[in-house]
């Protein structure tokens, strides 16, 4: 395990066209059919959206979860680049590539979201820096760029490999182009944990204007502080949900001493974010409305109970962390405590005064949804089969 | 890894250079704004239907002078930018028969709107001339002004696939800065139960129907102070909370959001720092891993 060759990340060459991908296709159809209706017939075709309930699924789940569970790019990149534990450097190229994958469809699920999607561009030109959303989007454009060019290197280096296909020139230019990167990577690296800083608290940032709006339980002036920290605790729990799926159906290779590794810091960090939320509720008084038994507040101990400190405690104990059953629930726990907040901050806790209180996602609004996220798994297969992101199970690279 | 997230954590709740939040409003005695007196509102739409006119909206399904339509309390929407509502507070009128109140309701054009504040790309915008003011060419329709607001008011042309507007009252702006005509519903009310005038002089001629007849009116008027003031004012007969008005925090909503994103990101500052300390992280971190013995597993536990 001491092996400092790191770089051993290879392309699958596994079977692409396994049943699960299939599955995968036949989601994209249906949701690229109510894609078709929304553009053809208006958001009204495909969604329960109204006066009342301007943001629903698309902005709790494809924007808010999304940018929060794409959280193991940054925090990953800043434990291993900033931090320096080239450990774990395995682990930071499928992180990447979610995060890379994770923003990207943070803007396609914005472009079918926005009314005038054509309009997309405009805040490029048009600025309120009043405007929480403003800075979000900013970042967030930003951020995608940086996240394509840290994921440049591992494009070249599938293609700098093979230097009897190409041209000479392609090879000189991914010769310089590699070397460029490599000098001012330093650069991105610390830029994309700085914007991603920025955006992921001003996603909490963005309800604050909604005091009359937003359930207590959820509203408070330190909400972007209390979704900076989500986002960073859901960073490694992702890295750990995804590297043992990769494992199990793609015969990666088995990382589960480096997971265990950086399981440590989960609690810690769940750790803060509890004590922020239980001293925000004491100081605020916000603790009353914990058991009235409403939608609003069974939604909160779900999202607390088994997200926060159900995690936490597991993952305090150090065999639990070196078992990757208990590992895996407990990721699957912080993953769904984050999903539940977003969607609790976005959907549930939002509380229209005059309109309609409950809503629920139309048919249109689900497959949409389930679309995208089934494009994004299936980029994300195709990457792996083709570029060096994941690392072979040791006896398959021998 | 903590030492980071403290560090953000701290320059995220201590604000630096904070200033303090000014009011963007244009000045009380310069705008403009309406004041309902809802004892005087009759309920006869005439005002729903100047408004529909003037700003060429589709023709009502059910005719003006139908009074069903009272049966069910209805919101604007991308249809019908004011609506009037009826309702039975149990107020008796002189022969003591119980009498109904009715309450027109429209975009408030806040003093400080969190749509304003809110939108993306500054296509919502508060006029000098006291309206809170539309630009459709520079919305891309993602509905935070709608989220925002507090009155629950901004439709949204869901219907339309590409060019949808977010459609709510303009305070008939281009009728009185250009032909120097007061919006239209408050032409048209036969009972002058909608006065058009600076907002300034709306609060003085408000409390003074107060004054004038204490025991007529509620001794409140809706709209000075809720969320910082509005530019449409009320007053009324029957207490607000019995007619669907909102009880809402006199602070202007965007004043906390506003105050933390200039008090974090005024000048960059914020993100200057942070990536000047994480550089320095990284090189001194990368000396380090020049020495021979890299760092393998006992690197753990040191964080």
């Amino acid at each position: 395990m001491s092996d400092p060759d790191v770089h051993k990340s290879v392309p699958l060459r596994r079977p692409l066209w396994t049943p699960g991908v299939l599955v995968m296709l036949v989601f994209m159809l249906i949701g690229a059919a109510f894609i078709i209706a929304r553009f053809t017939g208006g958001i009204a075709a495909v969604s329960n959206l109204s006066t009342a309930r301007p943001w629903g699924l698309w902005v709790g789940i494809d924007v808010a979860t999304g940018v929060a569970l794409a959280a193991g790019g940054f925090t990953t990149a800043f434990l291993t680049h900033i931090l320096g534990r080239h450990y774990y450097e395995s682990l930071m190229r499928p992180a990447l590539l979610t995060a890379m994958l994770g923003y990207t469809f943070v803007v396609l699920g914005l472009l079918i979201d926005i009314g005038r999607s054509w309009a997309i561009w405009k805040p490029m030109i048009f600025w309120n820096t009043n405007s929480v959303l403003f800075e979000v989007a900013m970042c967030v454009m930003v951020y995608l760029t940086v996240l394509y060019i840290e994921f440049m290197p591992i494009v070249i280096e599938r293609f700098k490999s093979r230097p009897g296909t190409s041209n000479r020139r392609v090879q000189w230019l991914l010769k310089k182009g590699e070397a460029l990167l490599g000098r001012t990577m330093w650069i991105f690296i610390v830029a994309g944990v700085v914007l991603s800083c920025m955006h992921q608290s001003s996603l909490g940032s963005l309800m604050l204007i909604t005091p009359t709006k937003l359930h207590p339980l959820w509203y408070t002036p330190i909400l972007p502080l209390l979704f900076l920290t989500s986002a960073i605790a859901v960073g490694f729990p992702m890295v750990i949900f995804e590297g043992t799926l990769a494992k199990s159906s793609l015969q990666s290779n088995d990382e589960m001493a480096l997971m265990s590794g950086i399981a440590r810091f989960t609690p810690v960090i769940l750790g803060i974010y509890l004590s922020l939320k239980i001293g925000d509720m004491l100081v605020r008084g916000t603790w009353i409305y914990l058991f009235d038994n409403t939608m609003q507040s069974n939604s909160f101990l779900i999202e607390v109970g088994l997200g926060v400190i159900a995690p936490m405690v597991i993952l305090l104990n150090r065999q639990r962390r070196n078992s990757q059953r208990w590992l895996f629930f407990a990721s699957c726990c912080v993953i769904g405590g984050v999903v539940f907040n977003r969607v609790n901050v976005f959907i549930i806790g939002y509380k229209p005064p005059f309109g309609p209180v409950t809503y629920s996602p139309a048919v249109g609004e689900i497959f949409i949804t389930c679309g995208l996220i089934a494009t994004l798994m299936f980029l994300y297969r195709v990457i792996v089969t083709y570029l060096p992101v994941l690392a072979p199970r040791r006896e398959d690279a021998i | 890894m903590k030492l980071g997230a403290a560090g953000v954590a701290s320059s995220l709740v201590r604000p630096k250079n904070a200033q303090a939040w000014e009011s963007k409003a244009p000045p009380d005695t310069e705008s403009f704004g309406c004041l309902t007196d809802i004892s005087r509102c009759i309920g006869c739409r005439k005002c729903e239907k100047a408004c529909s006119e003037i700003n060429k909206l589709p023709p009502p399904m059910q005719p003006y002078d139908d009074l069903t339509v009272f049966d069910q309390t209805r919101r604007p929407d991308a249809e019908h930018i004011t609506v009037v509502n009826r309702y039975h507070t149990g107020r008796l009128d002189e022969n003591g028969k119980l009498a109904p109140n009715y309450v027109k309701i429209q975009c408030m054009h806040c003093v400080d709107p969190a749509c304003v504040s809110a939108c993306i790309t500054g296509a919502m915008t508060k006029s000098d001339s006291g309206a809170v003011h539309y630009d459709a060419s520079k919305c891309i329709g993602c509905r935070y002004c709608m989220v925002a607001c507090p009155f629950e008011i901004p439709a949204y042309e869901y219907h339309k696939p590409l060019m949808p507007q977010v459609i709510k009252c303009t305070l008939c702006e281009a009728e009185f800065t250009r032909n120097n005509r007061p919006p239209a519903c408050a032409t048209v009310c036969p009972t002058e139960a909608i006065t058009f005038g600076k907002r300034s002089t709306l609060l003085e001629l408000a409390k003074k129907r107060l004054q004038k007849n204490p025991a007529q009116y509620v001794q409140h008027i809706y709209g000075e102070k809720e969320v910082g003031g509005t530019a449409w004012l009320y007053i009324s007969s029957v207490p607000f909370a019995k007619i669907n008005f909102l009880k809402l925090p006199h602070k202007p909503l965007p004043k906390l959001s506003e105050t933390l994103q200039h008090s974090l990101f005024s000048y960059l500052w914020s993100p200057i720092v942070l990536f000047t300390i994480l550089s320095v992280v990284l090189f001194k971190r990368s000396k380090k891993d020049v020495l021979p013995s890299s760092n393998t597993s006992e690197d753990g536990g040191k964080i």
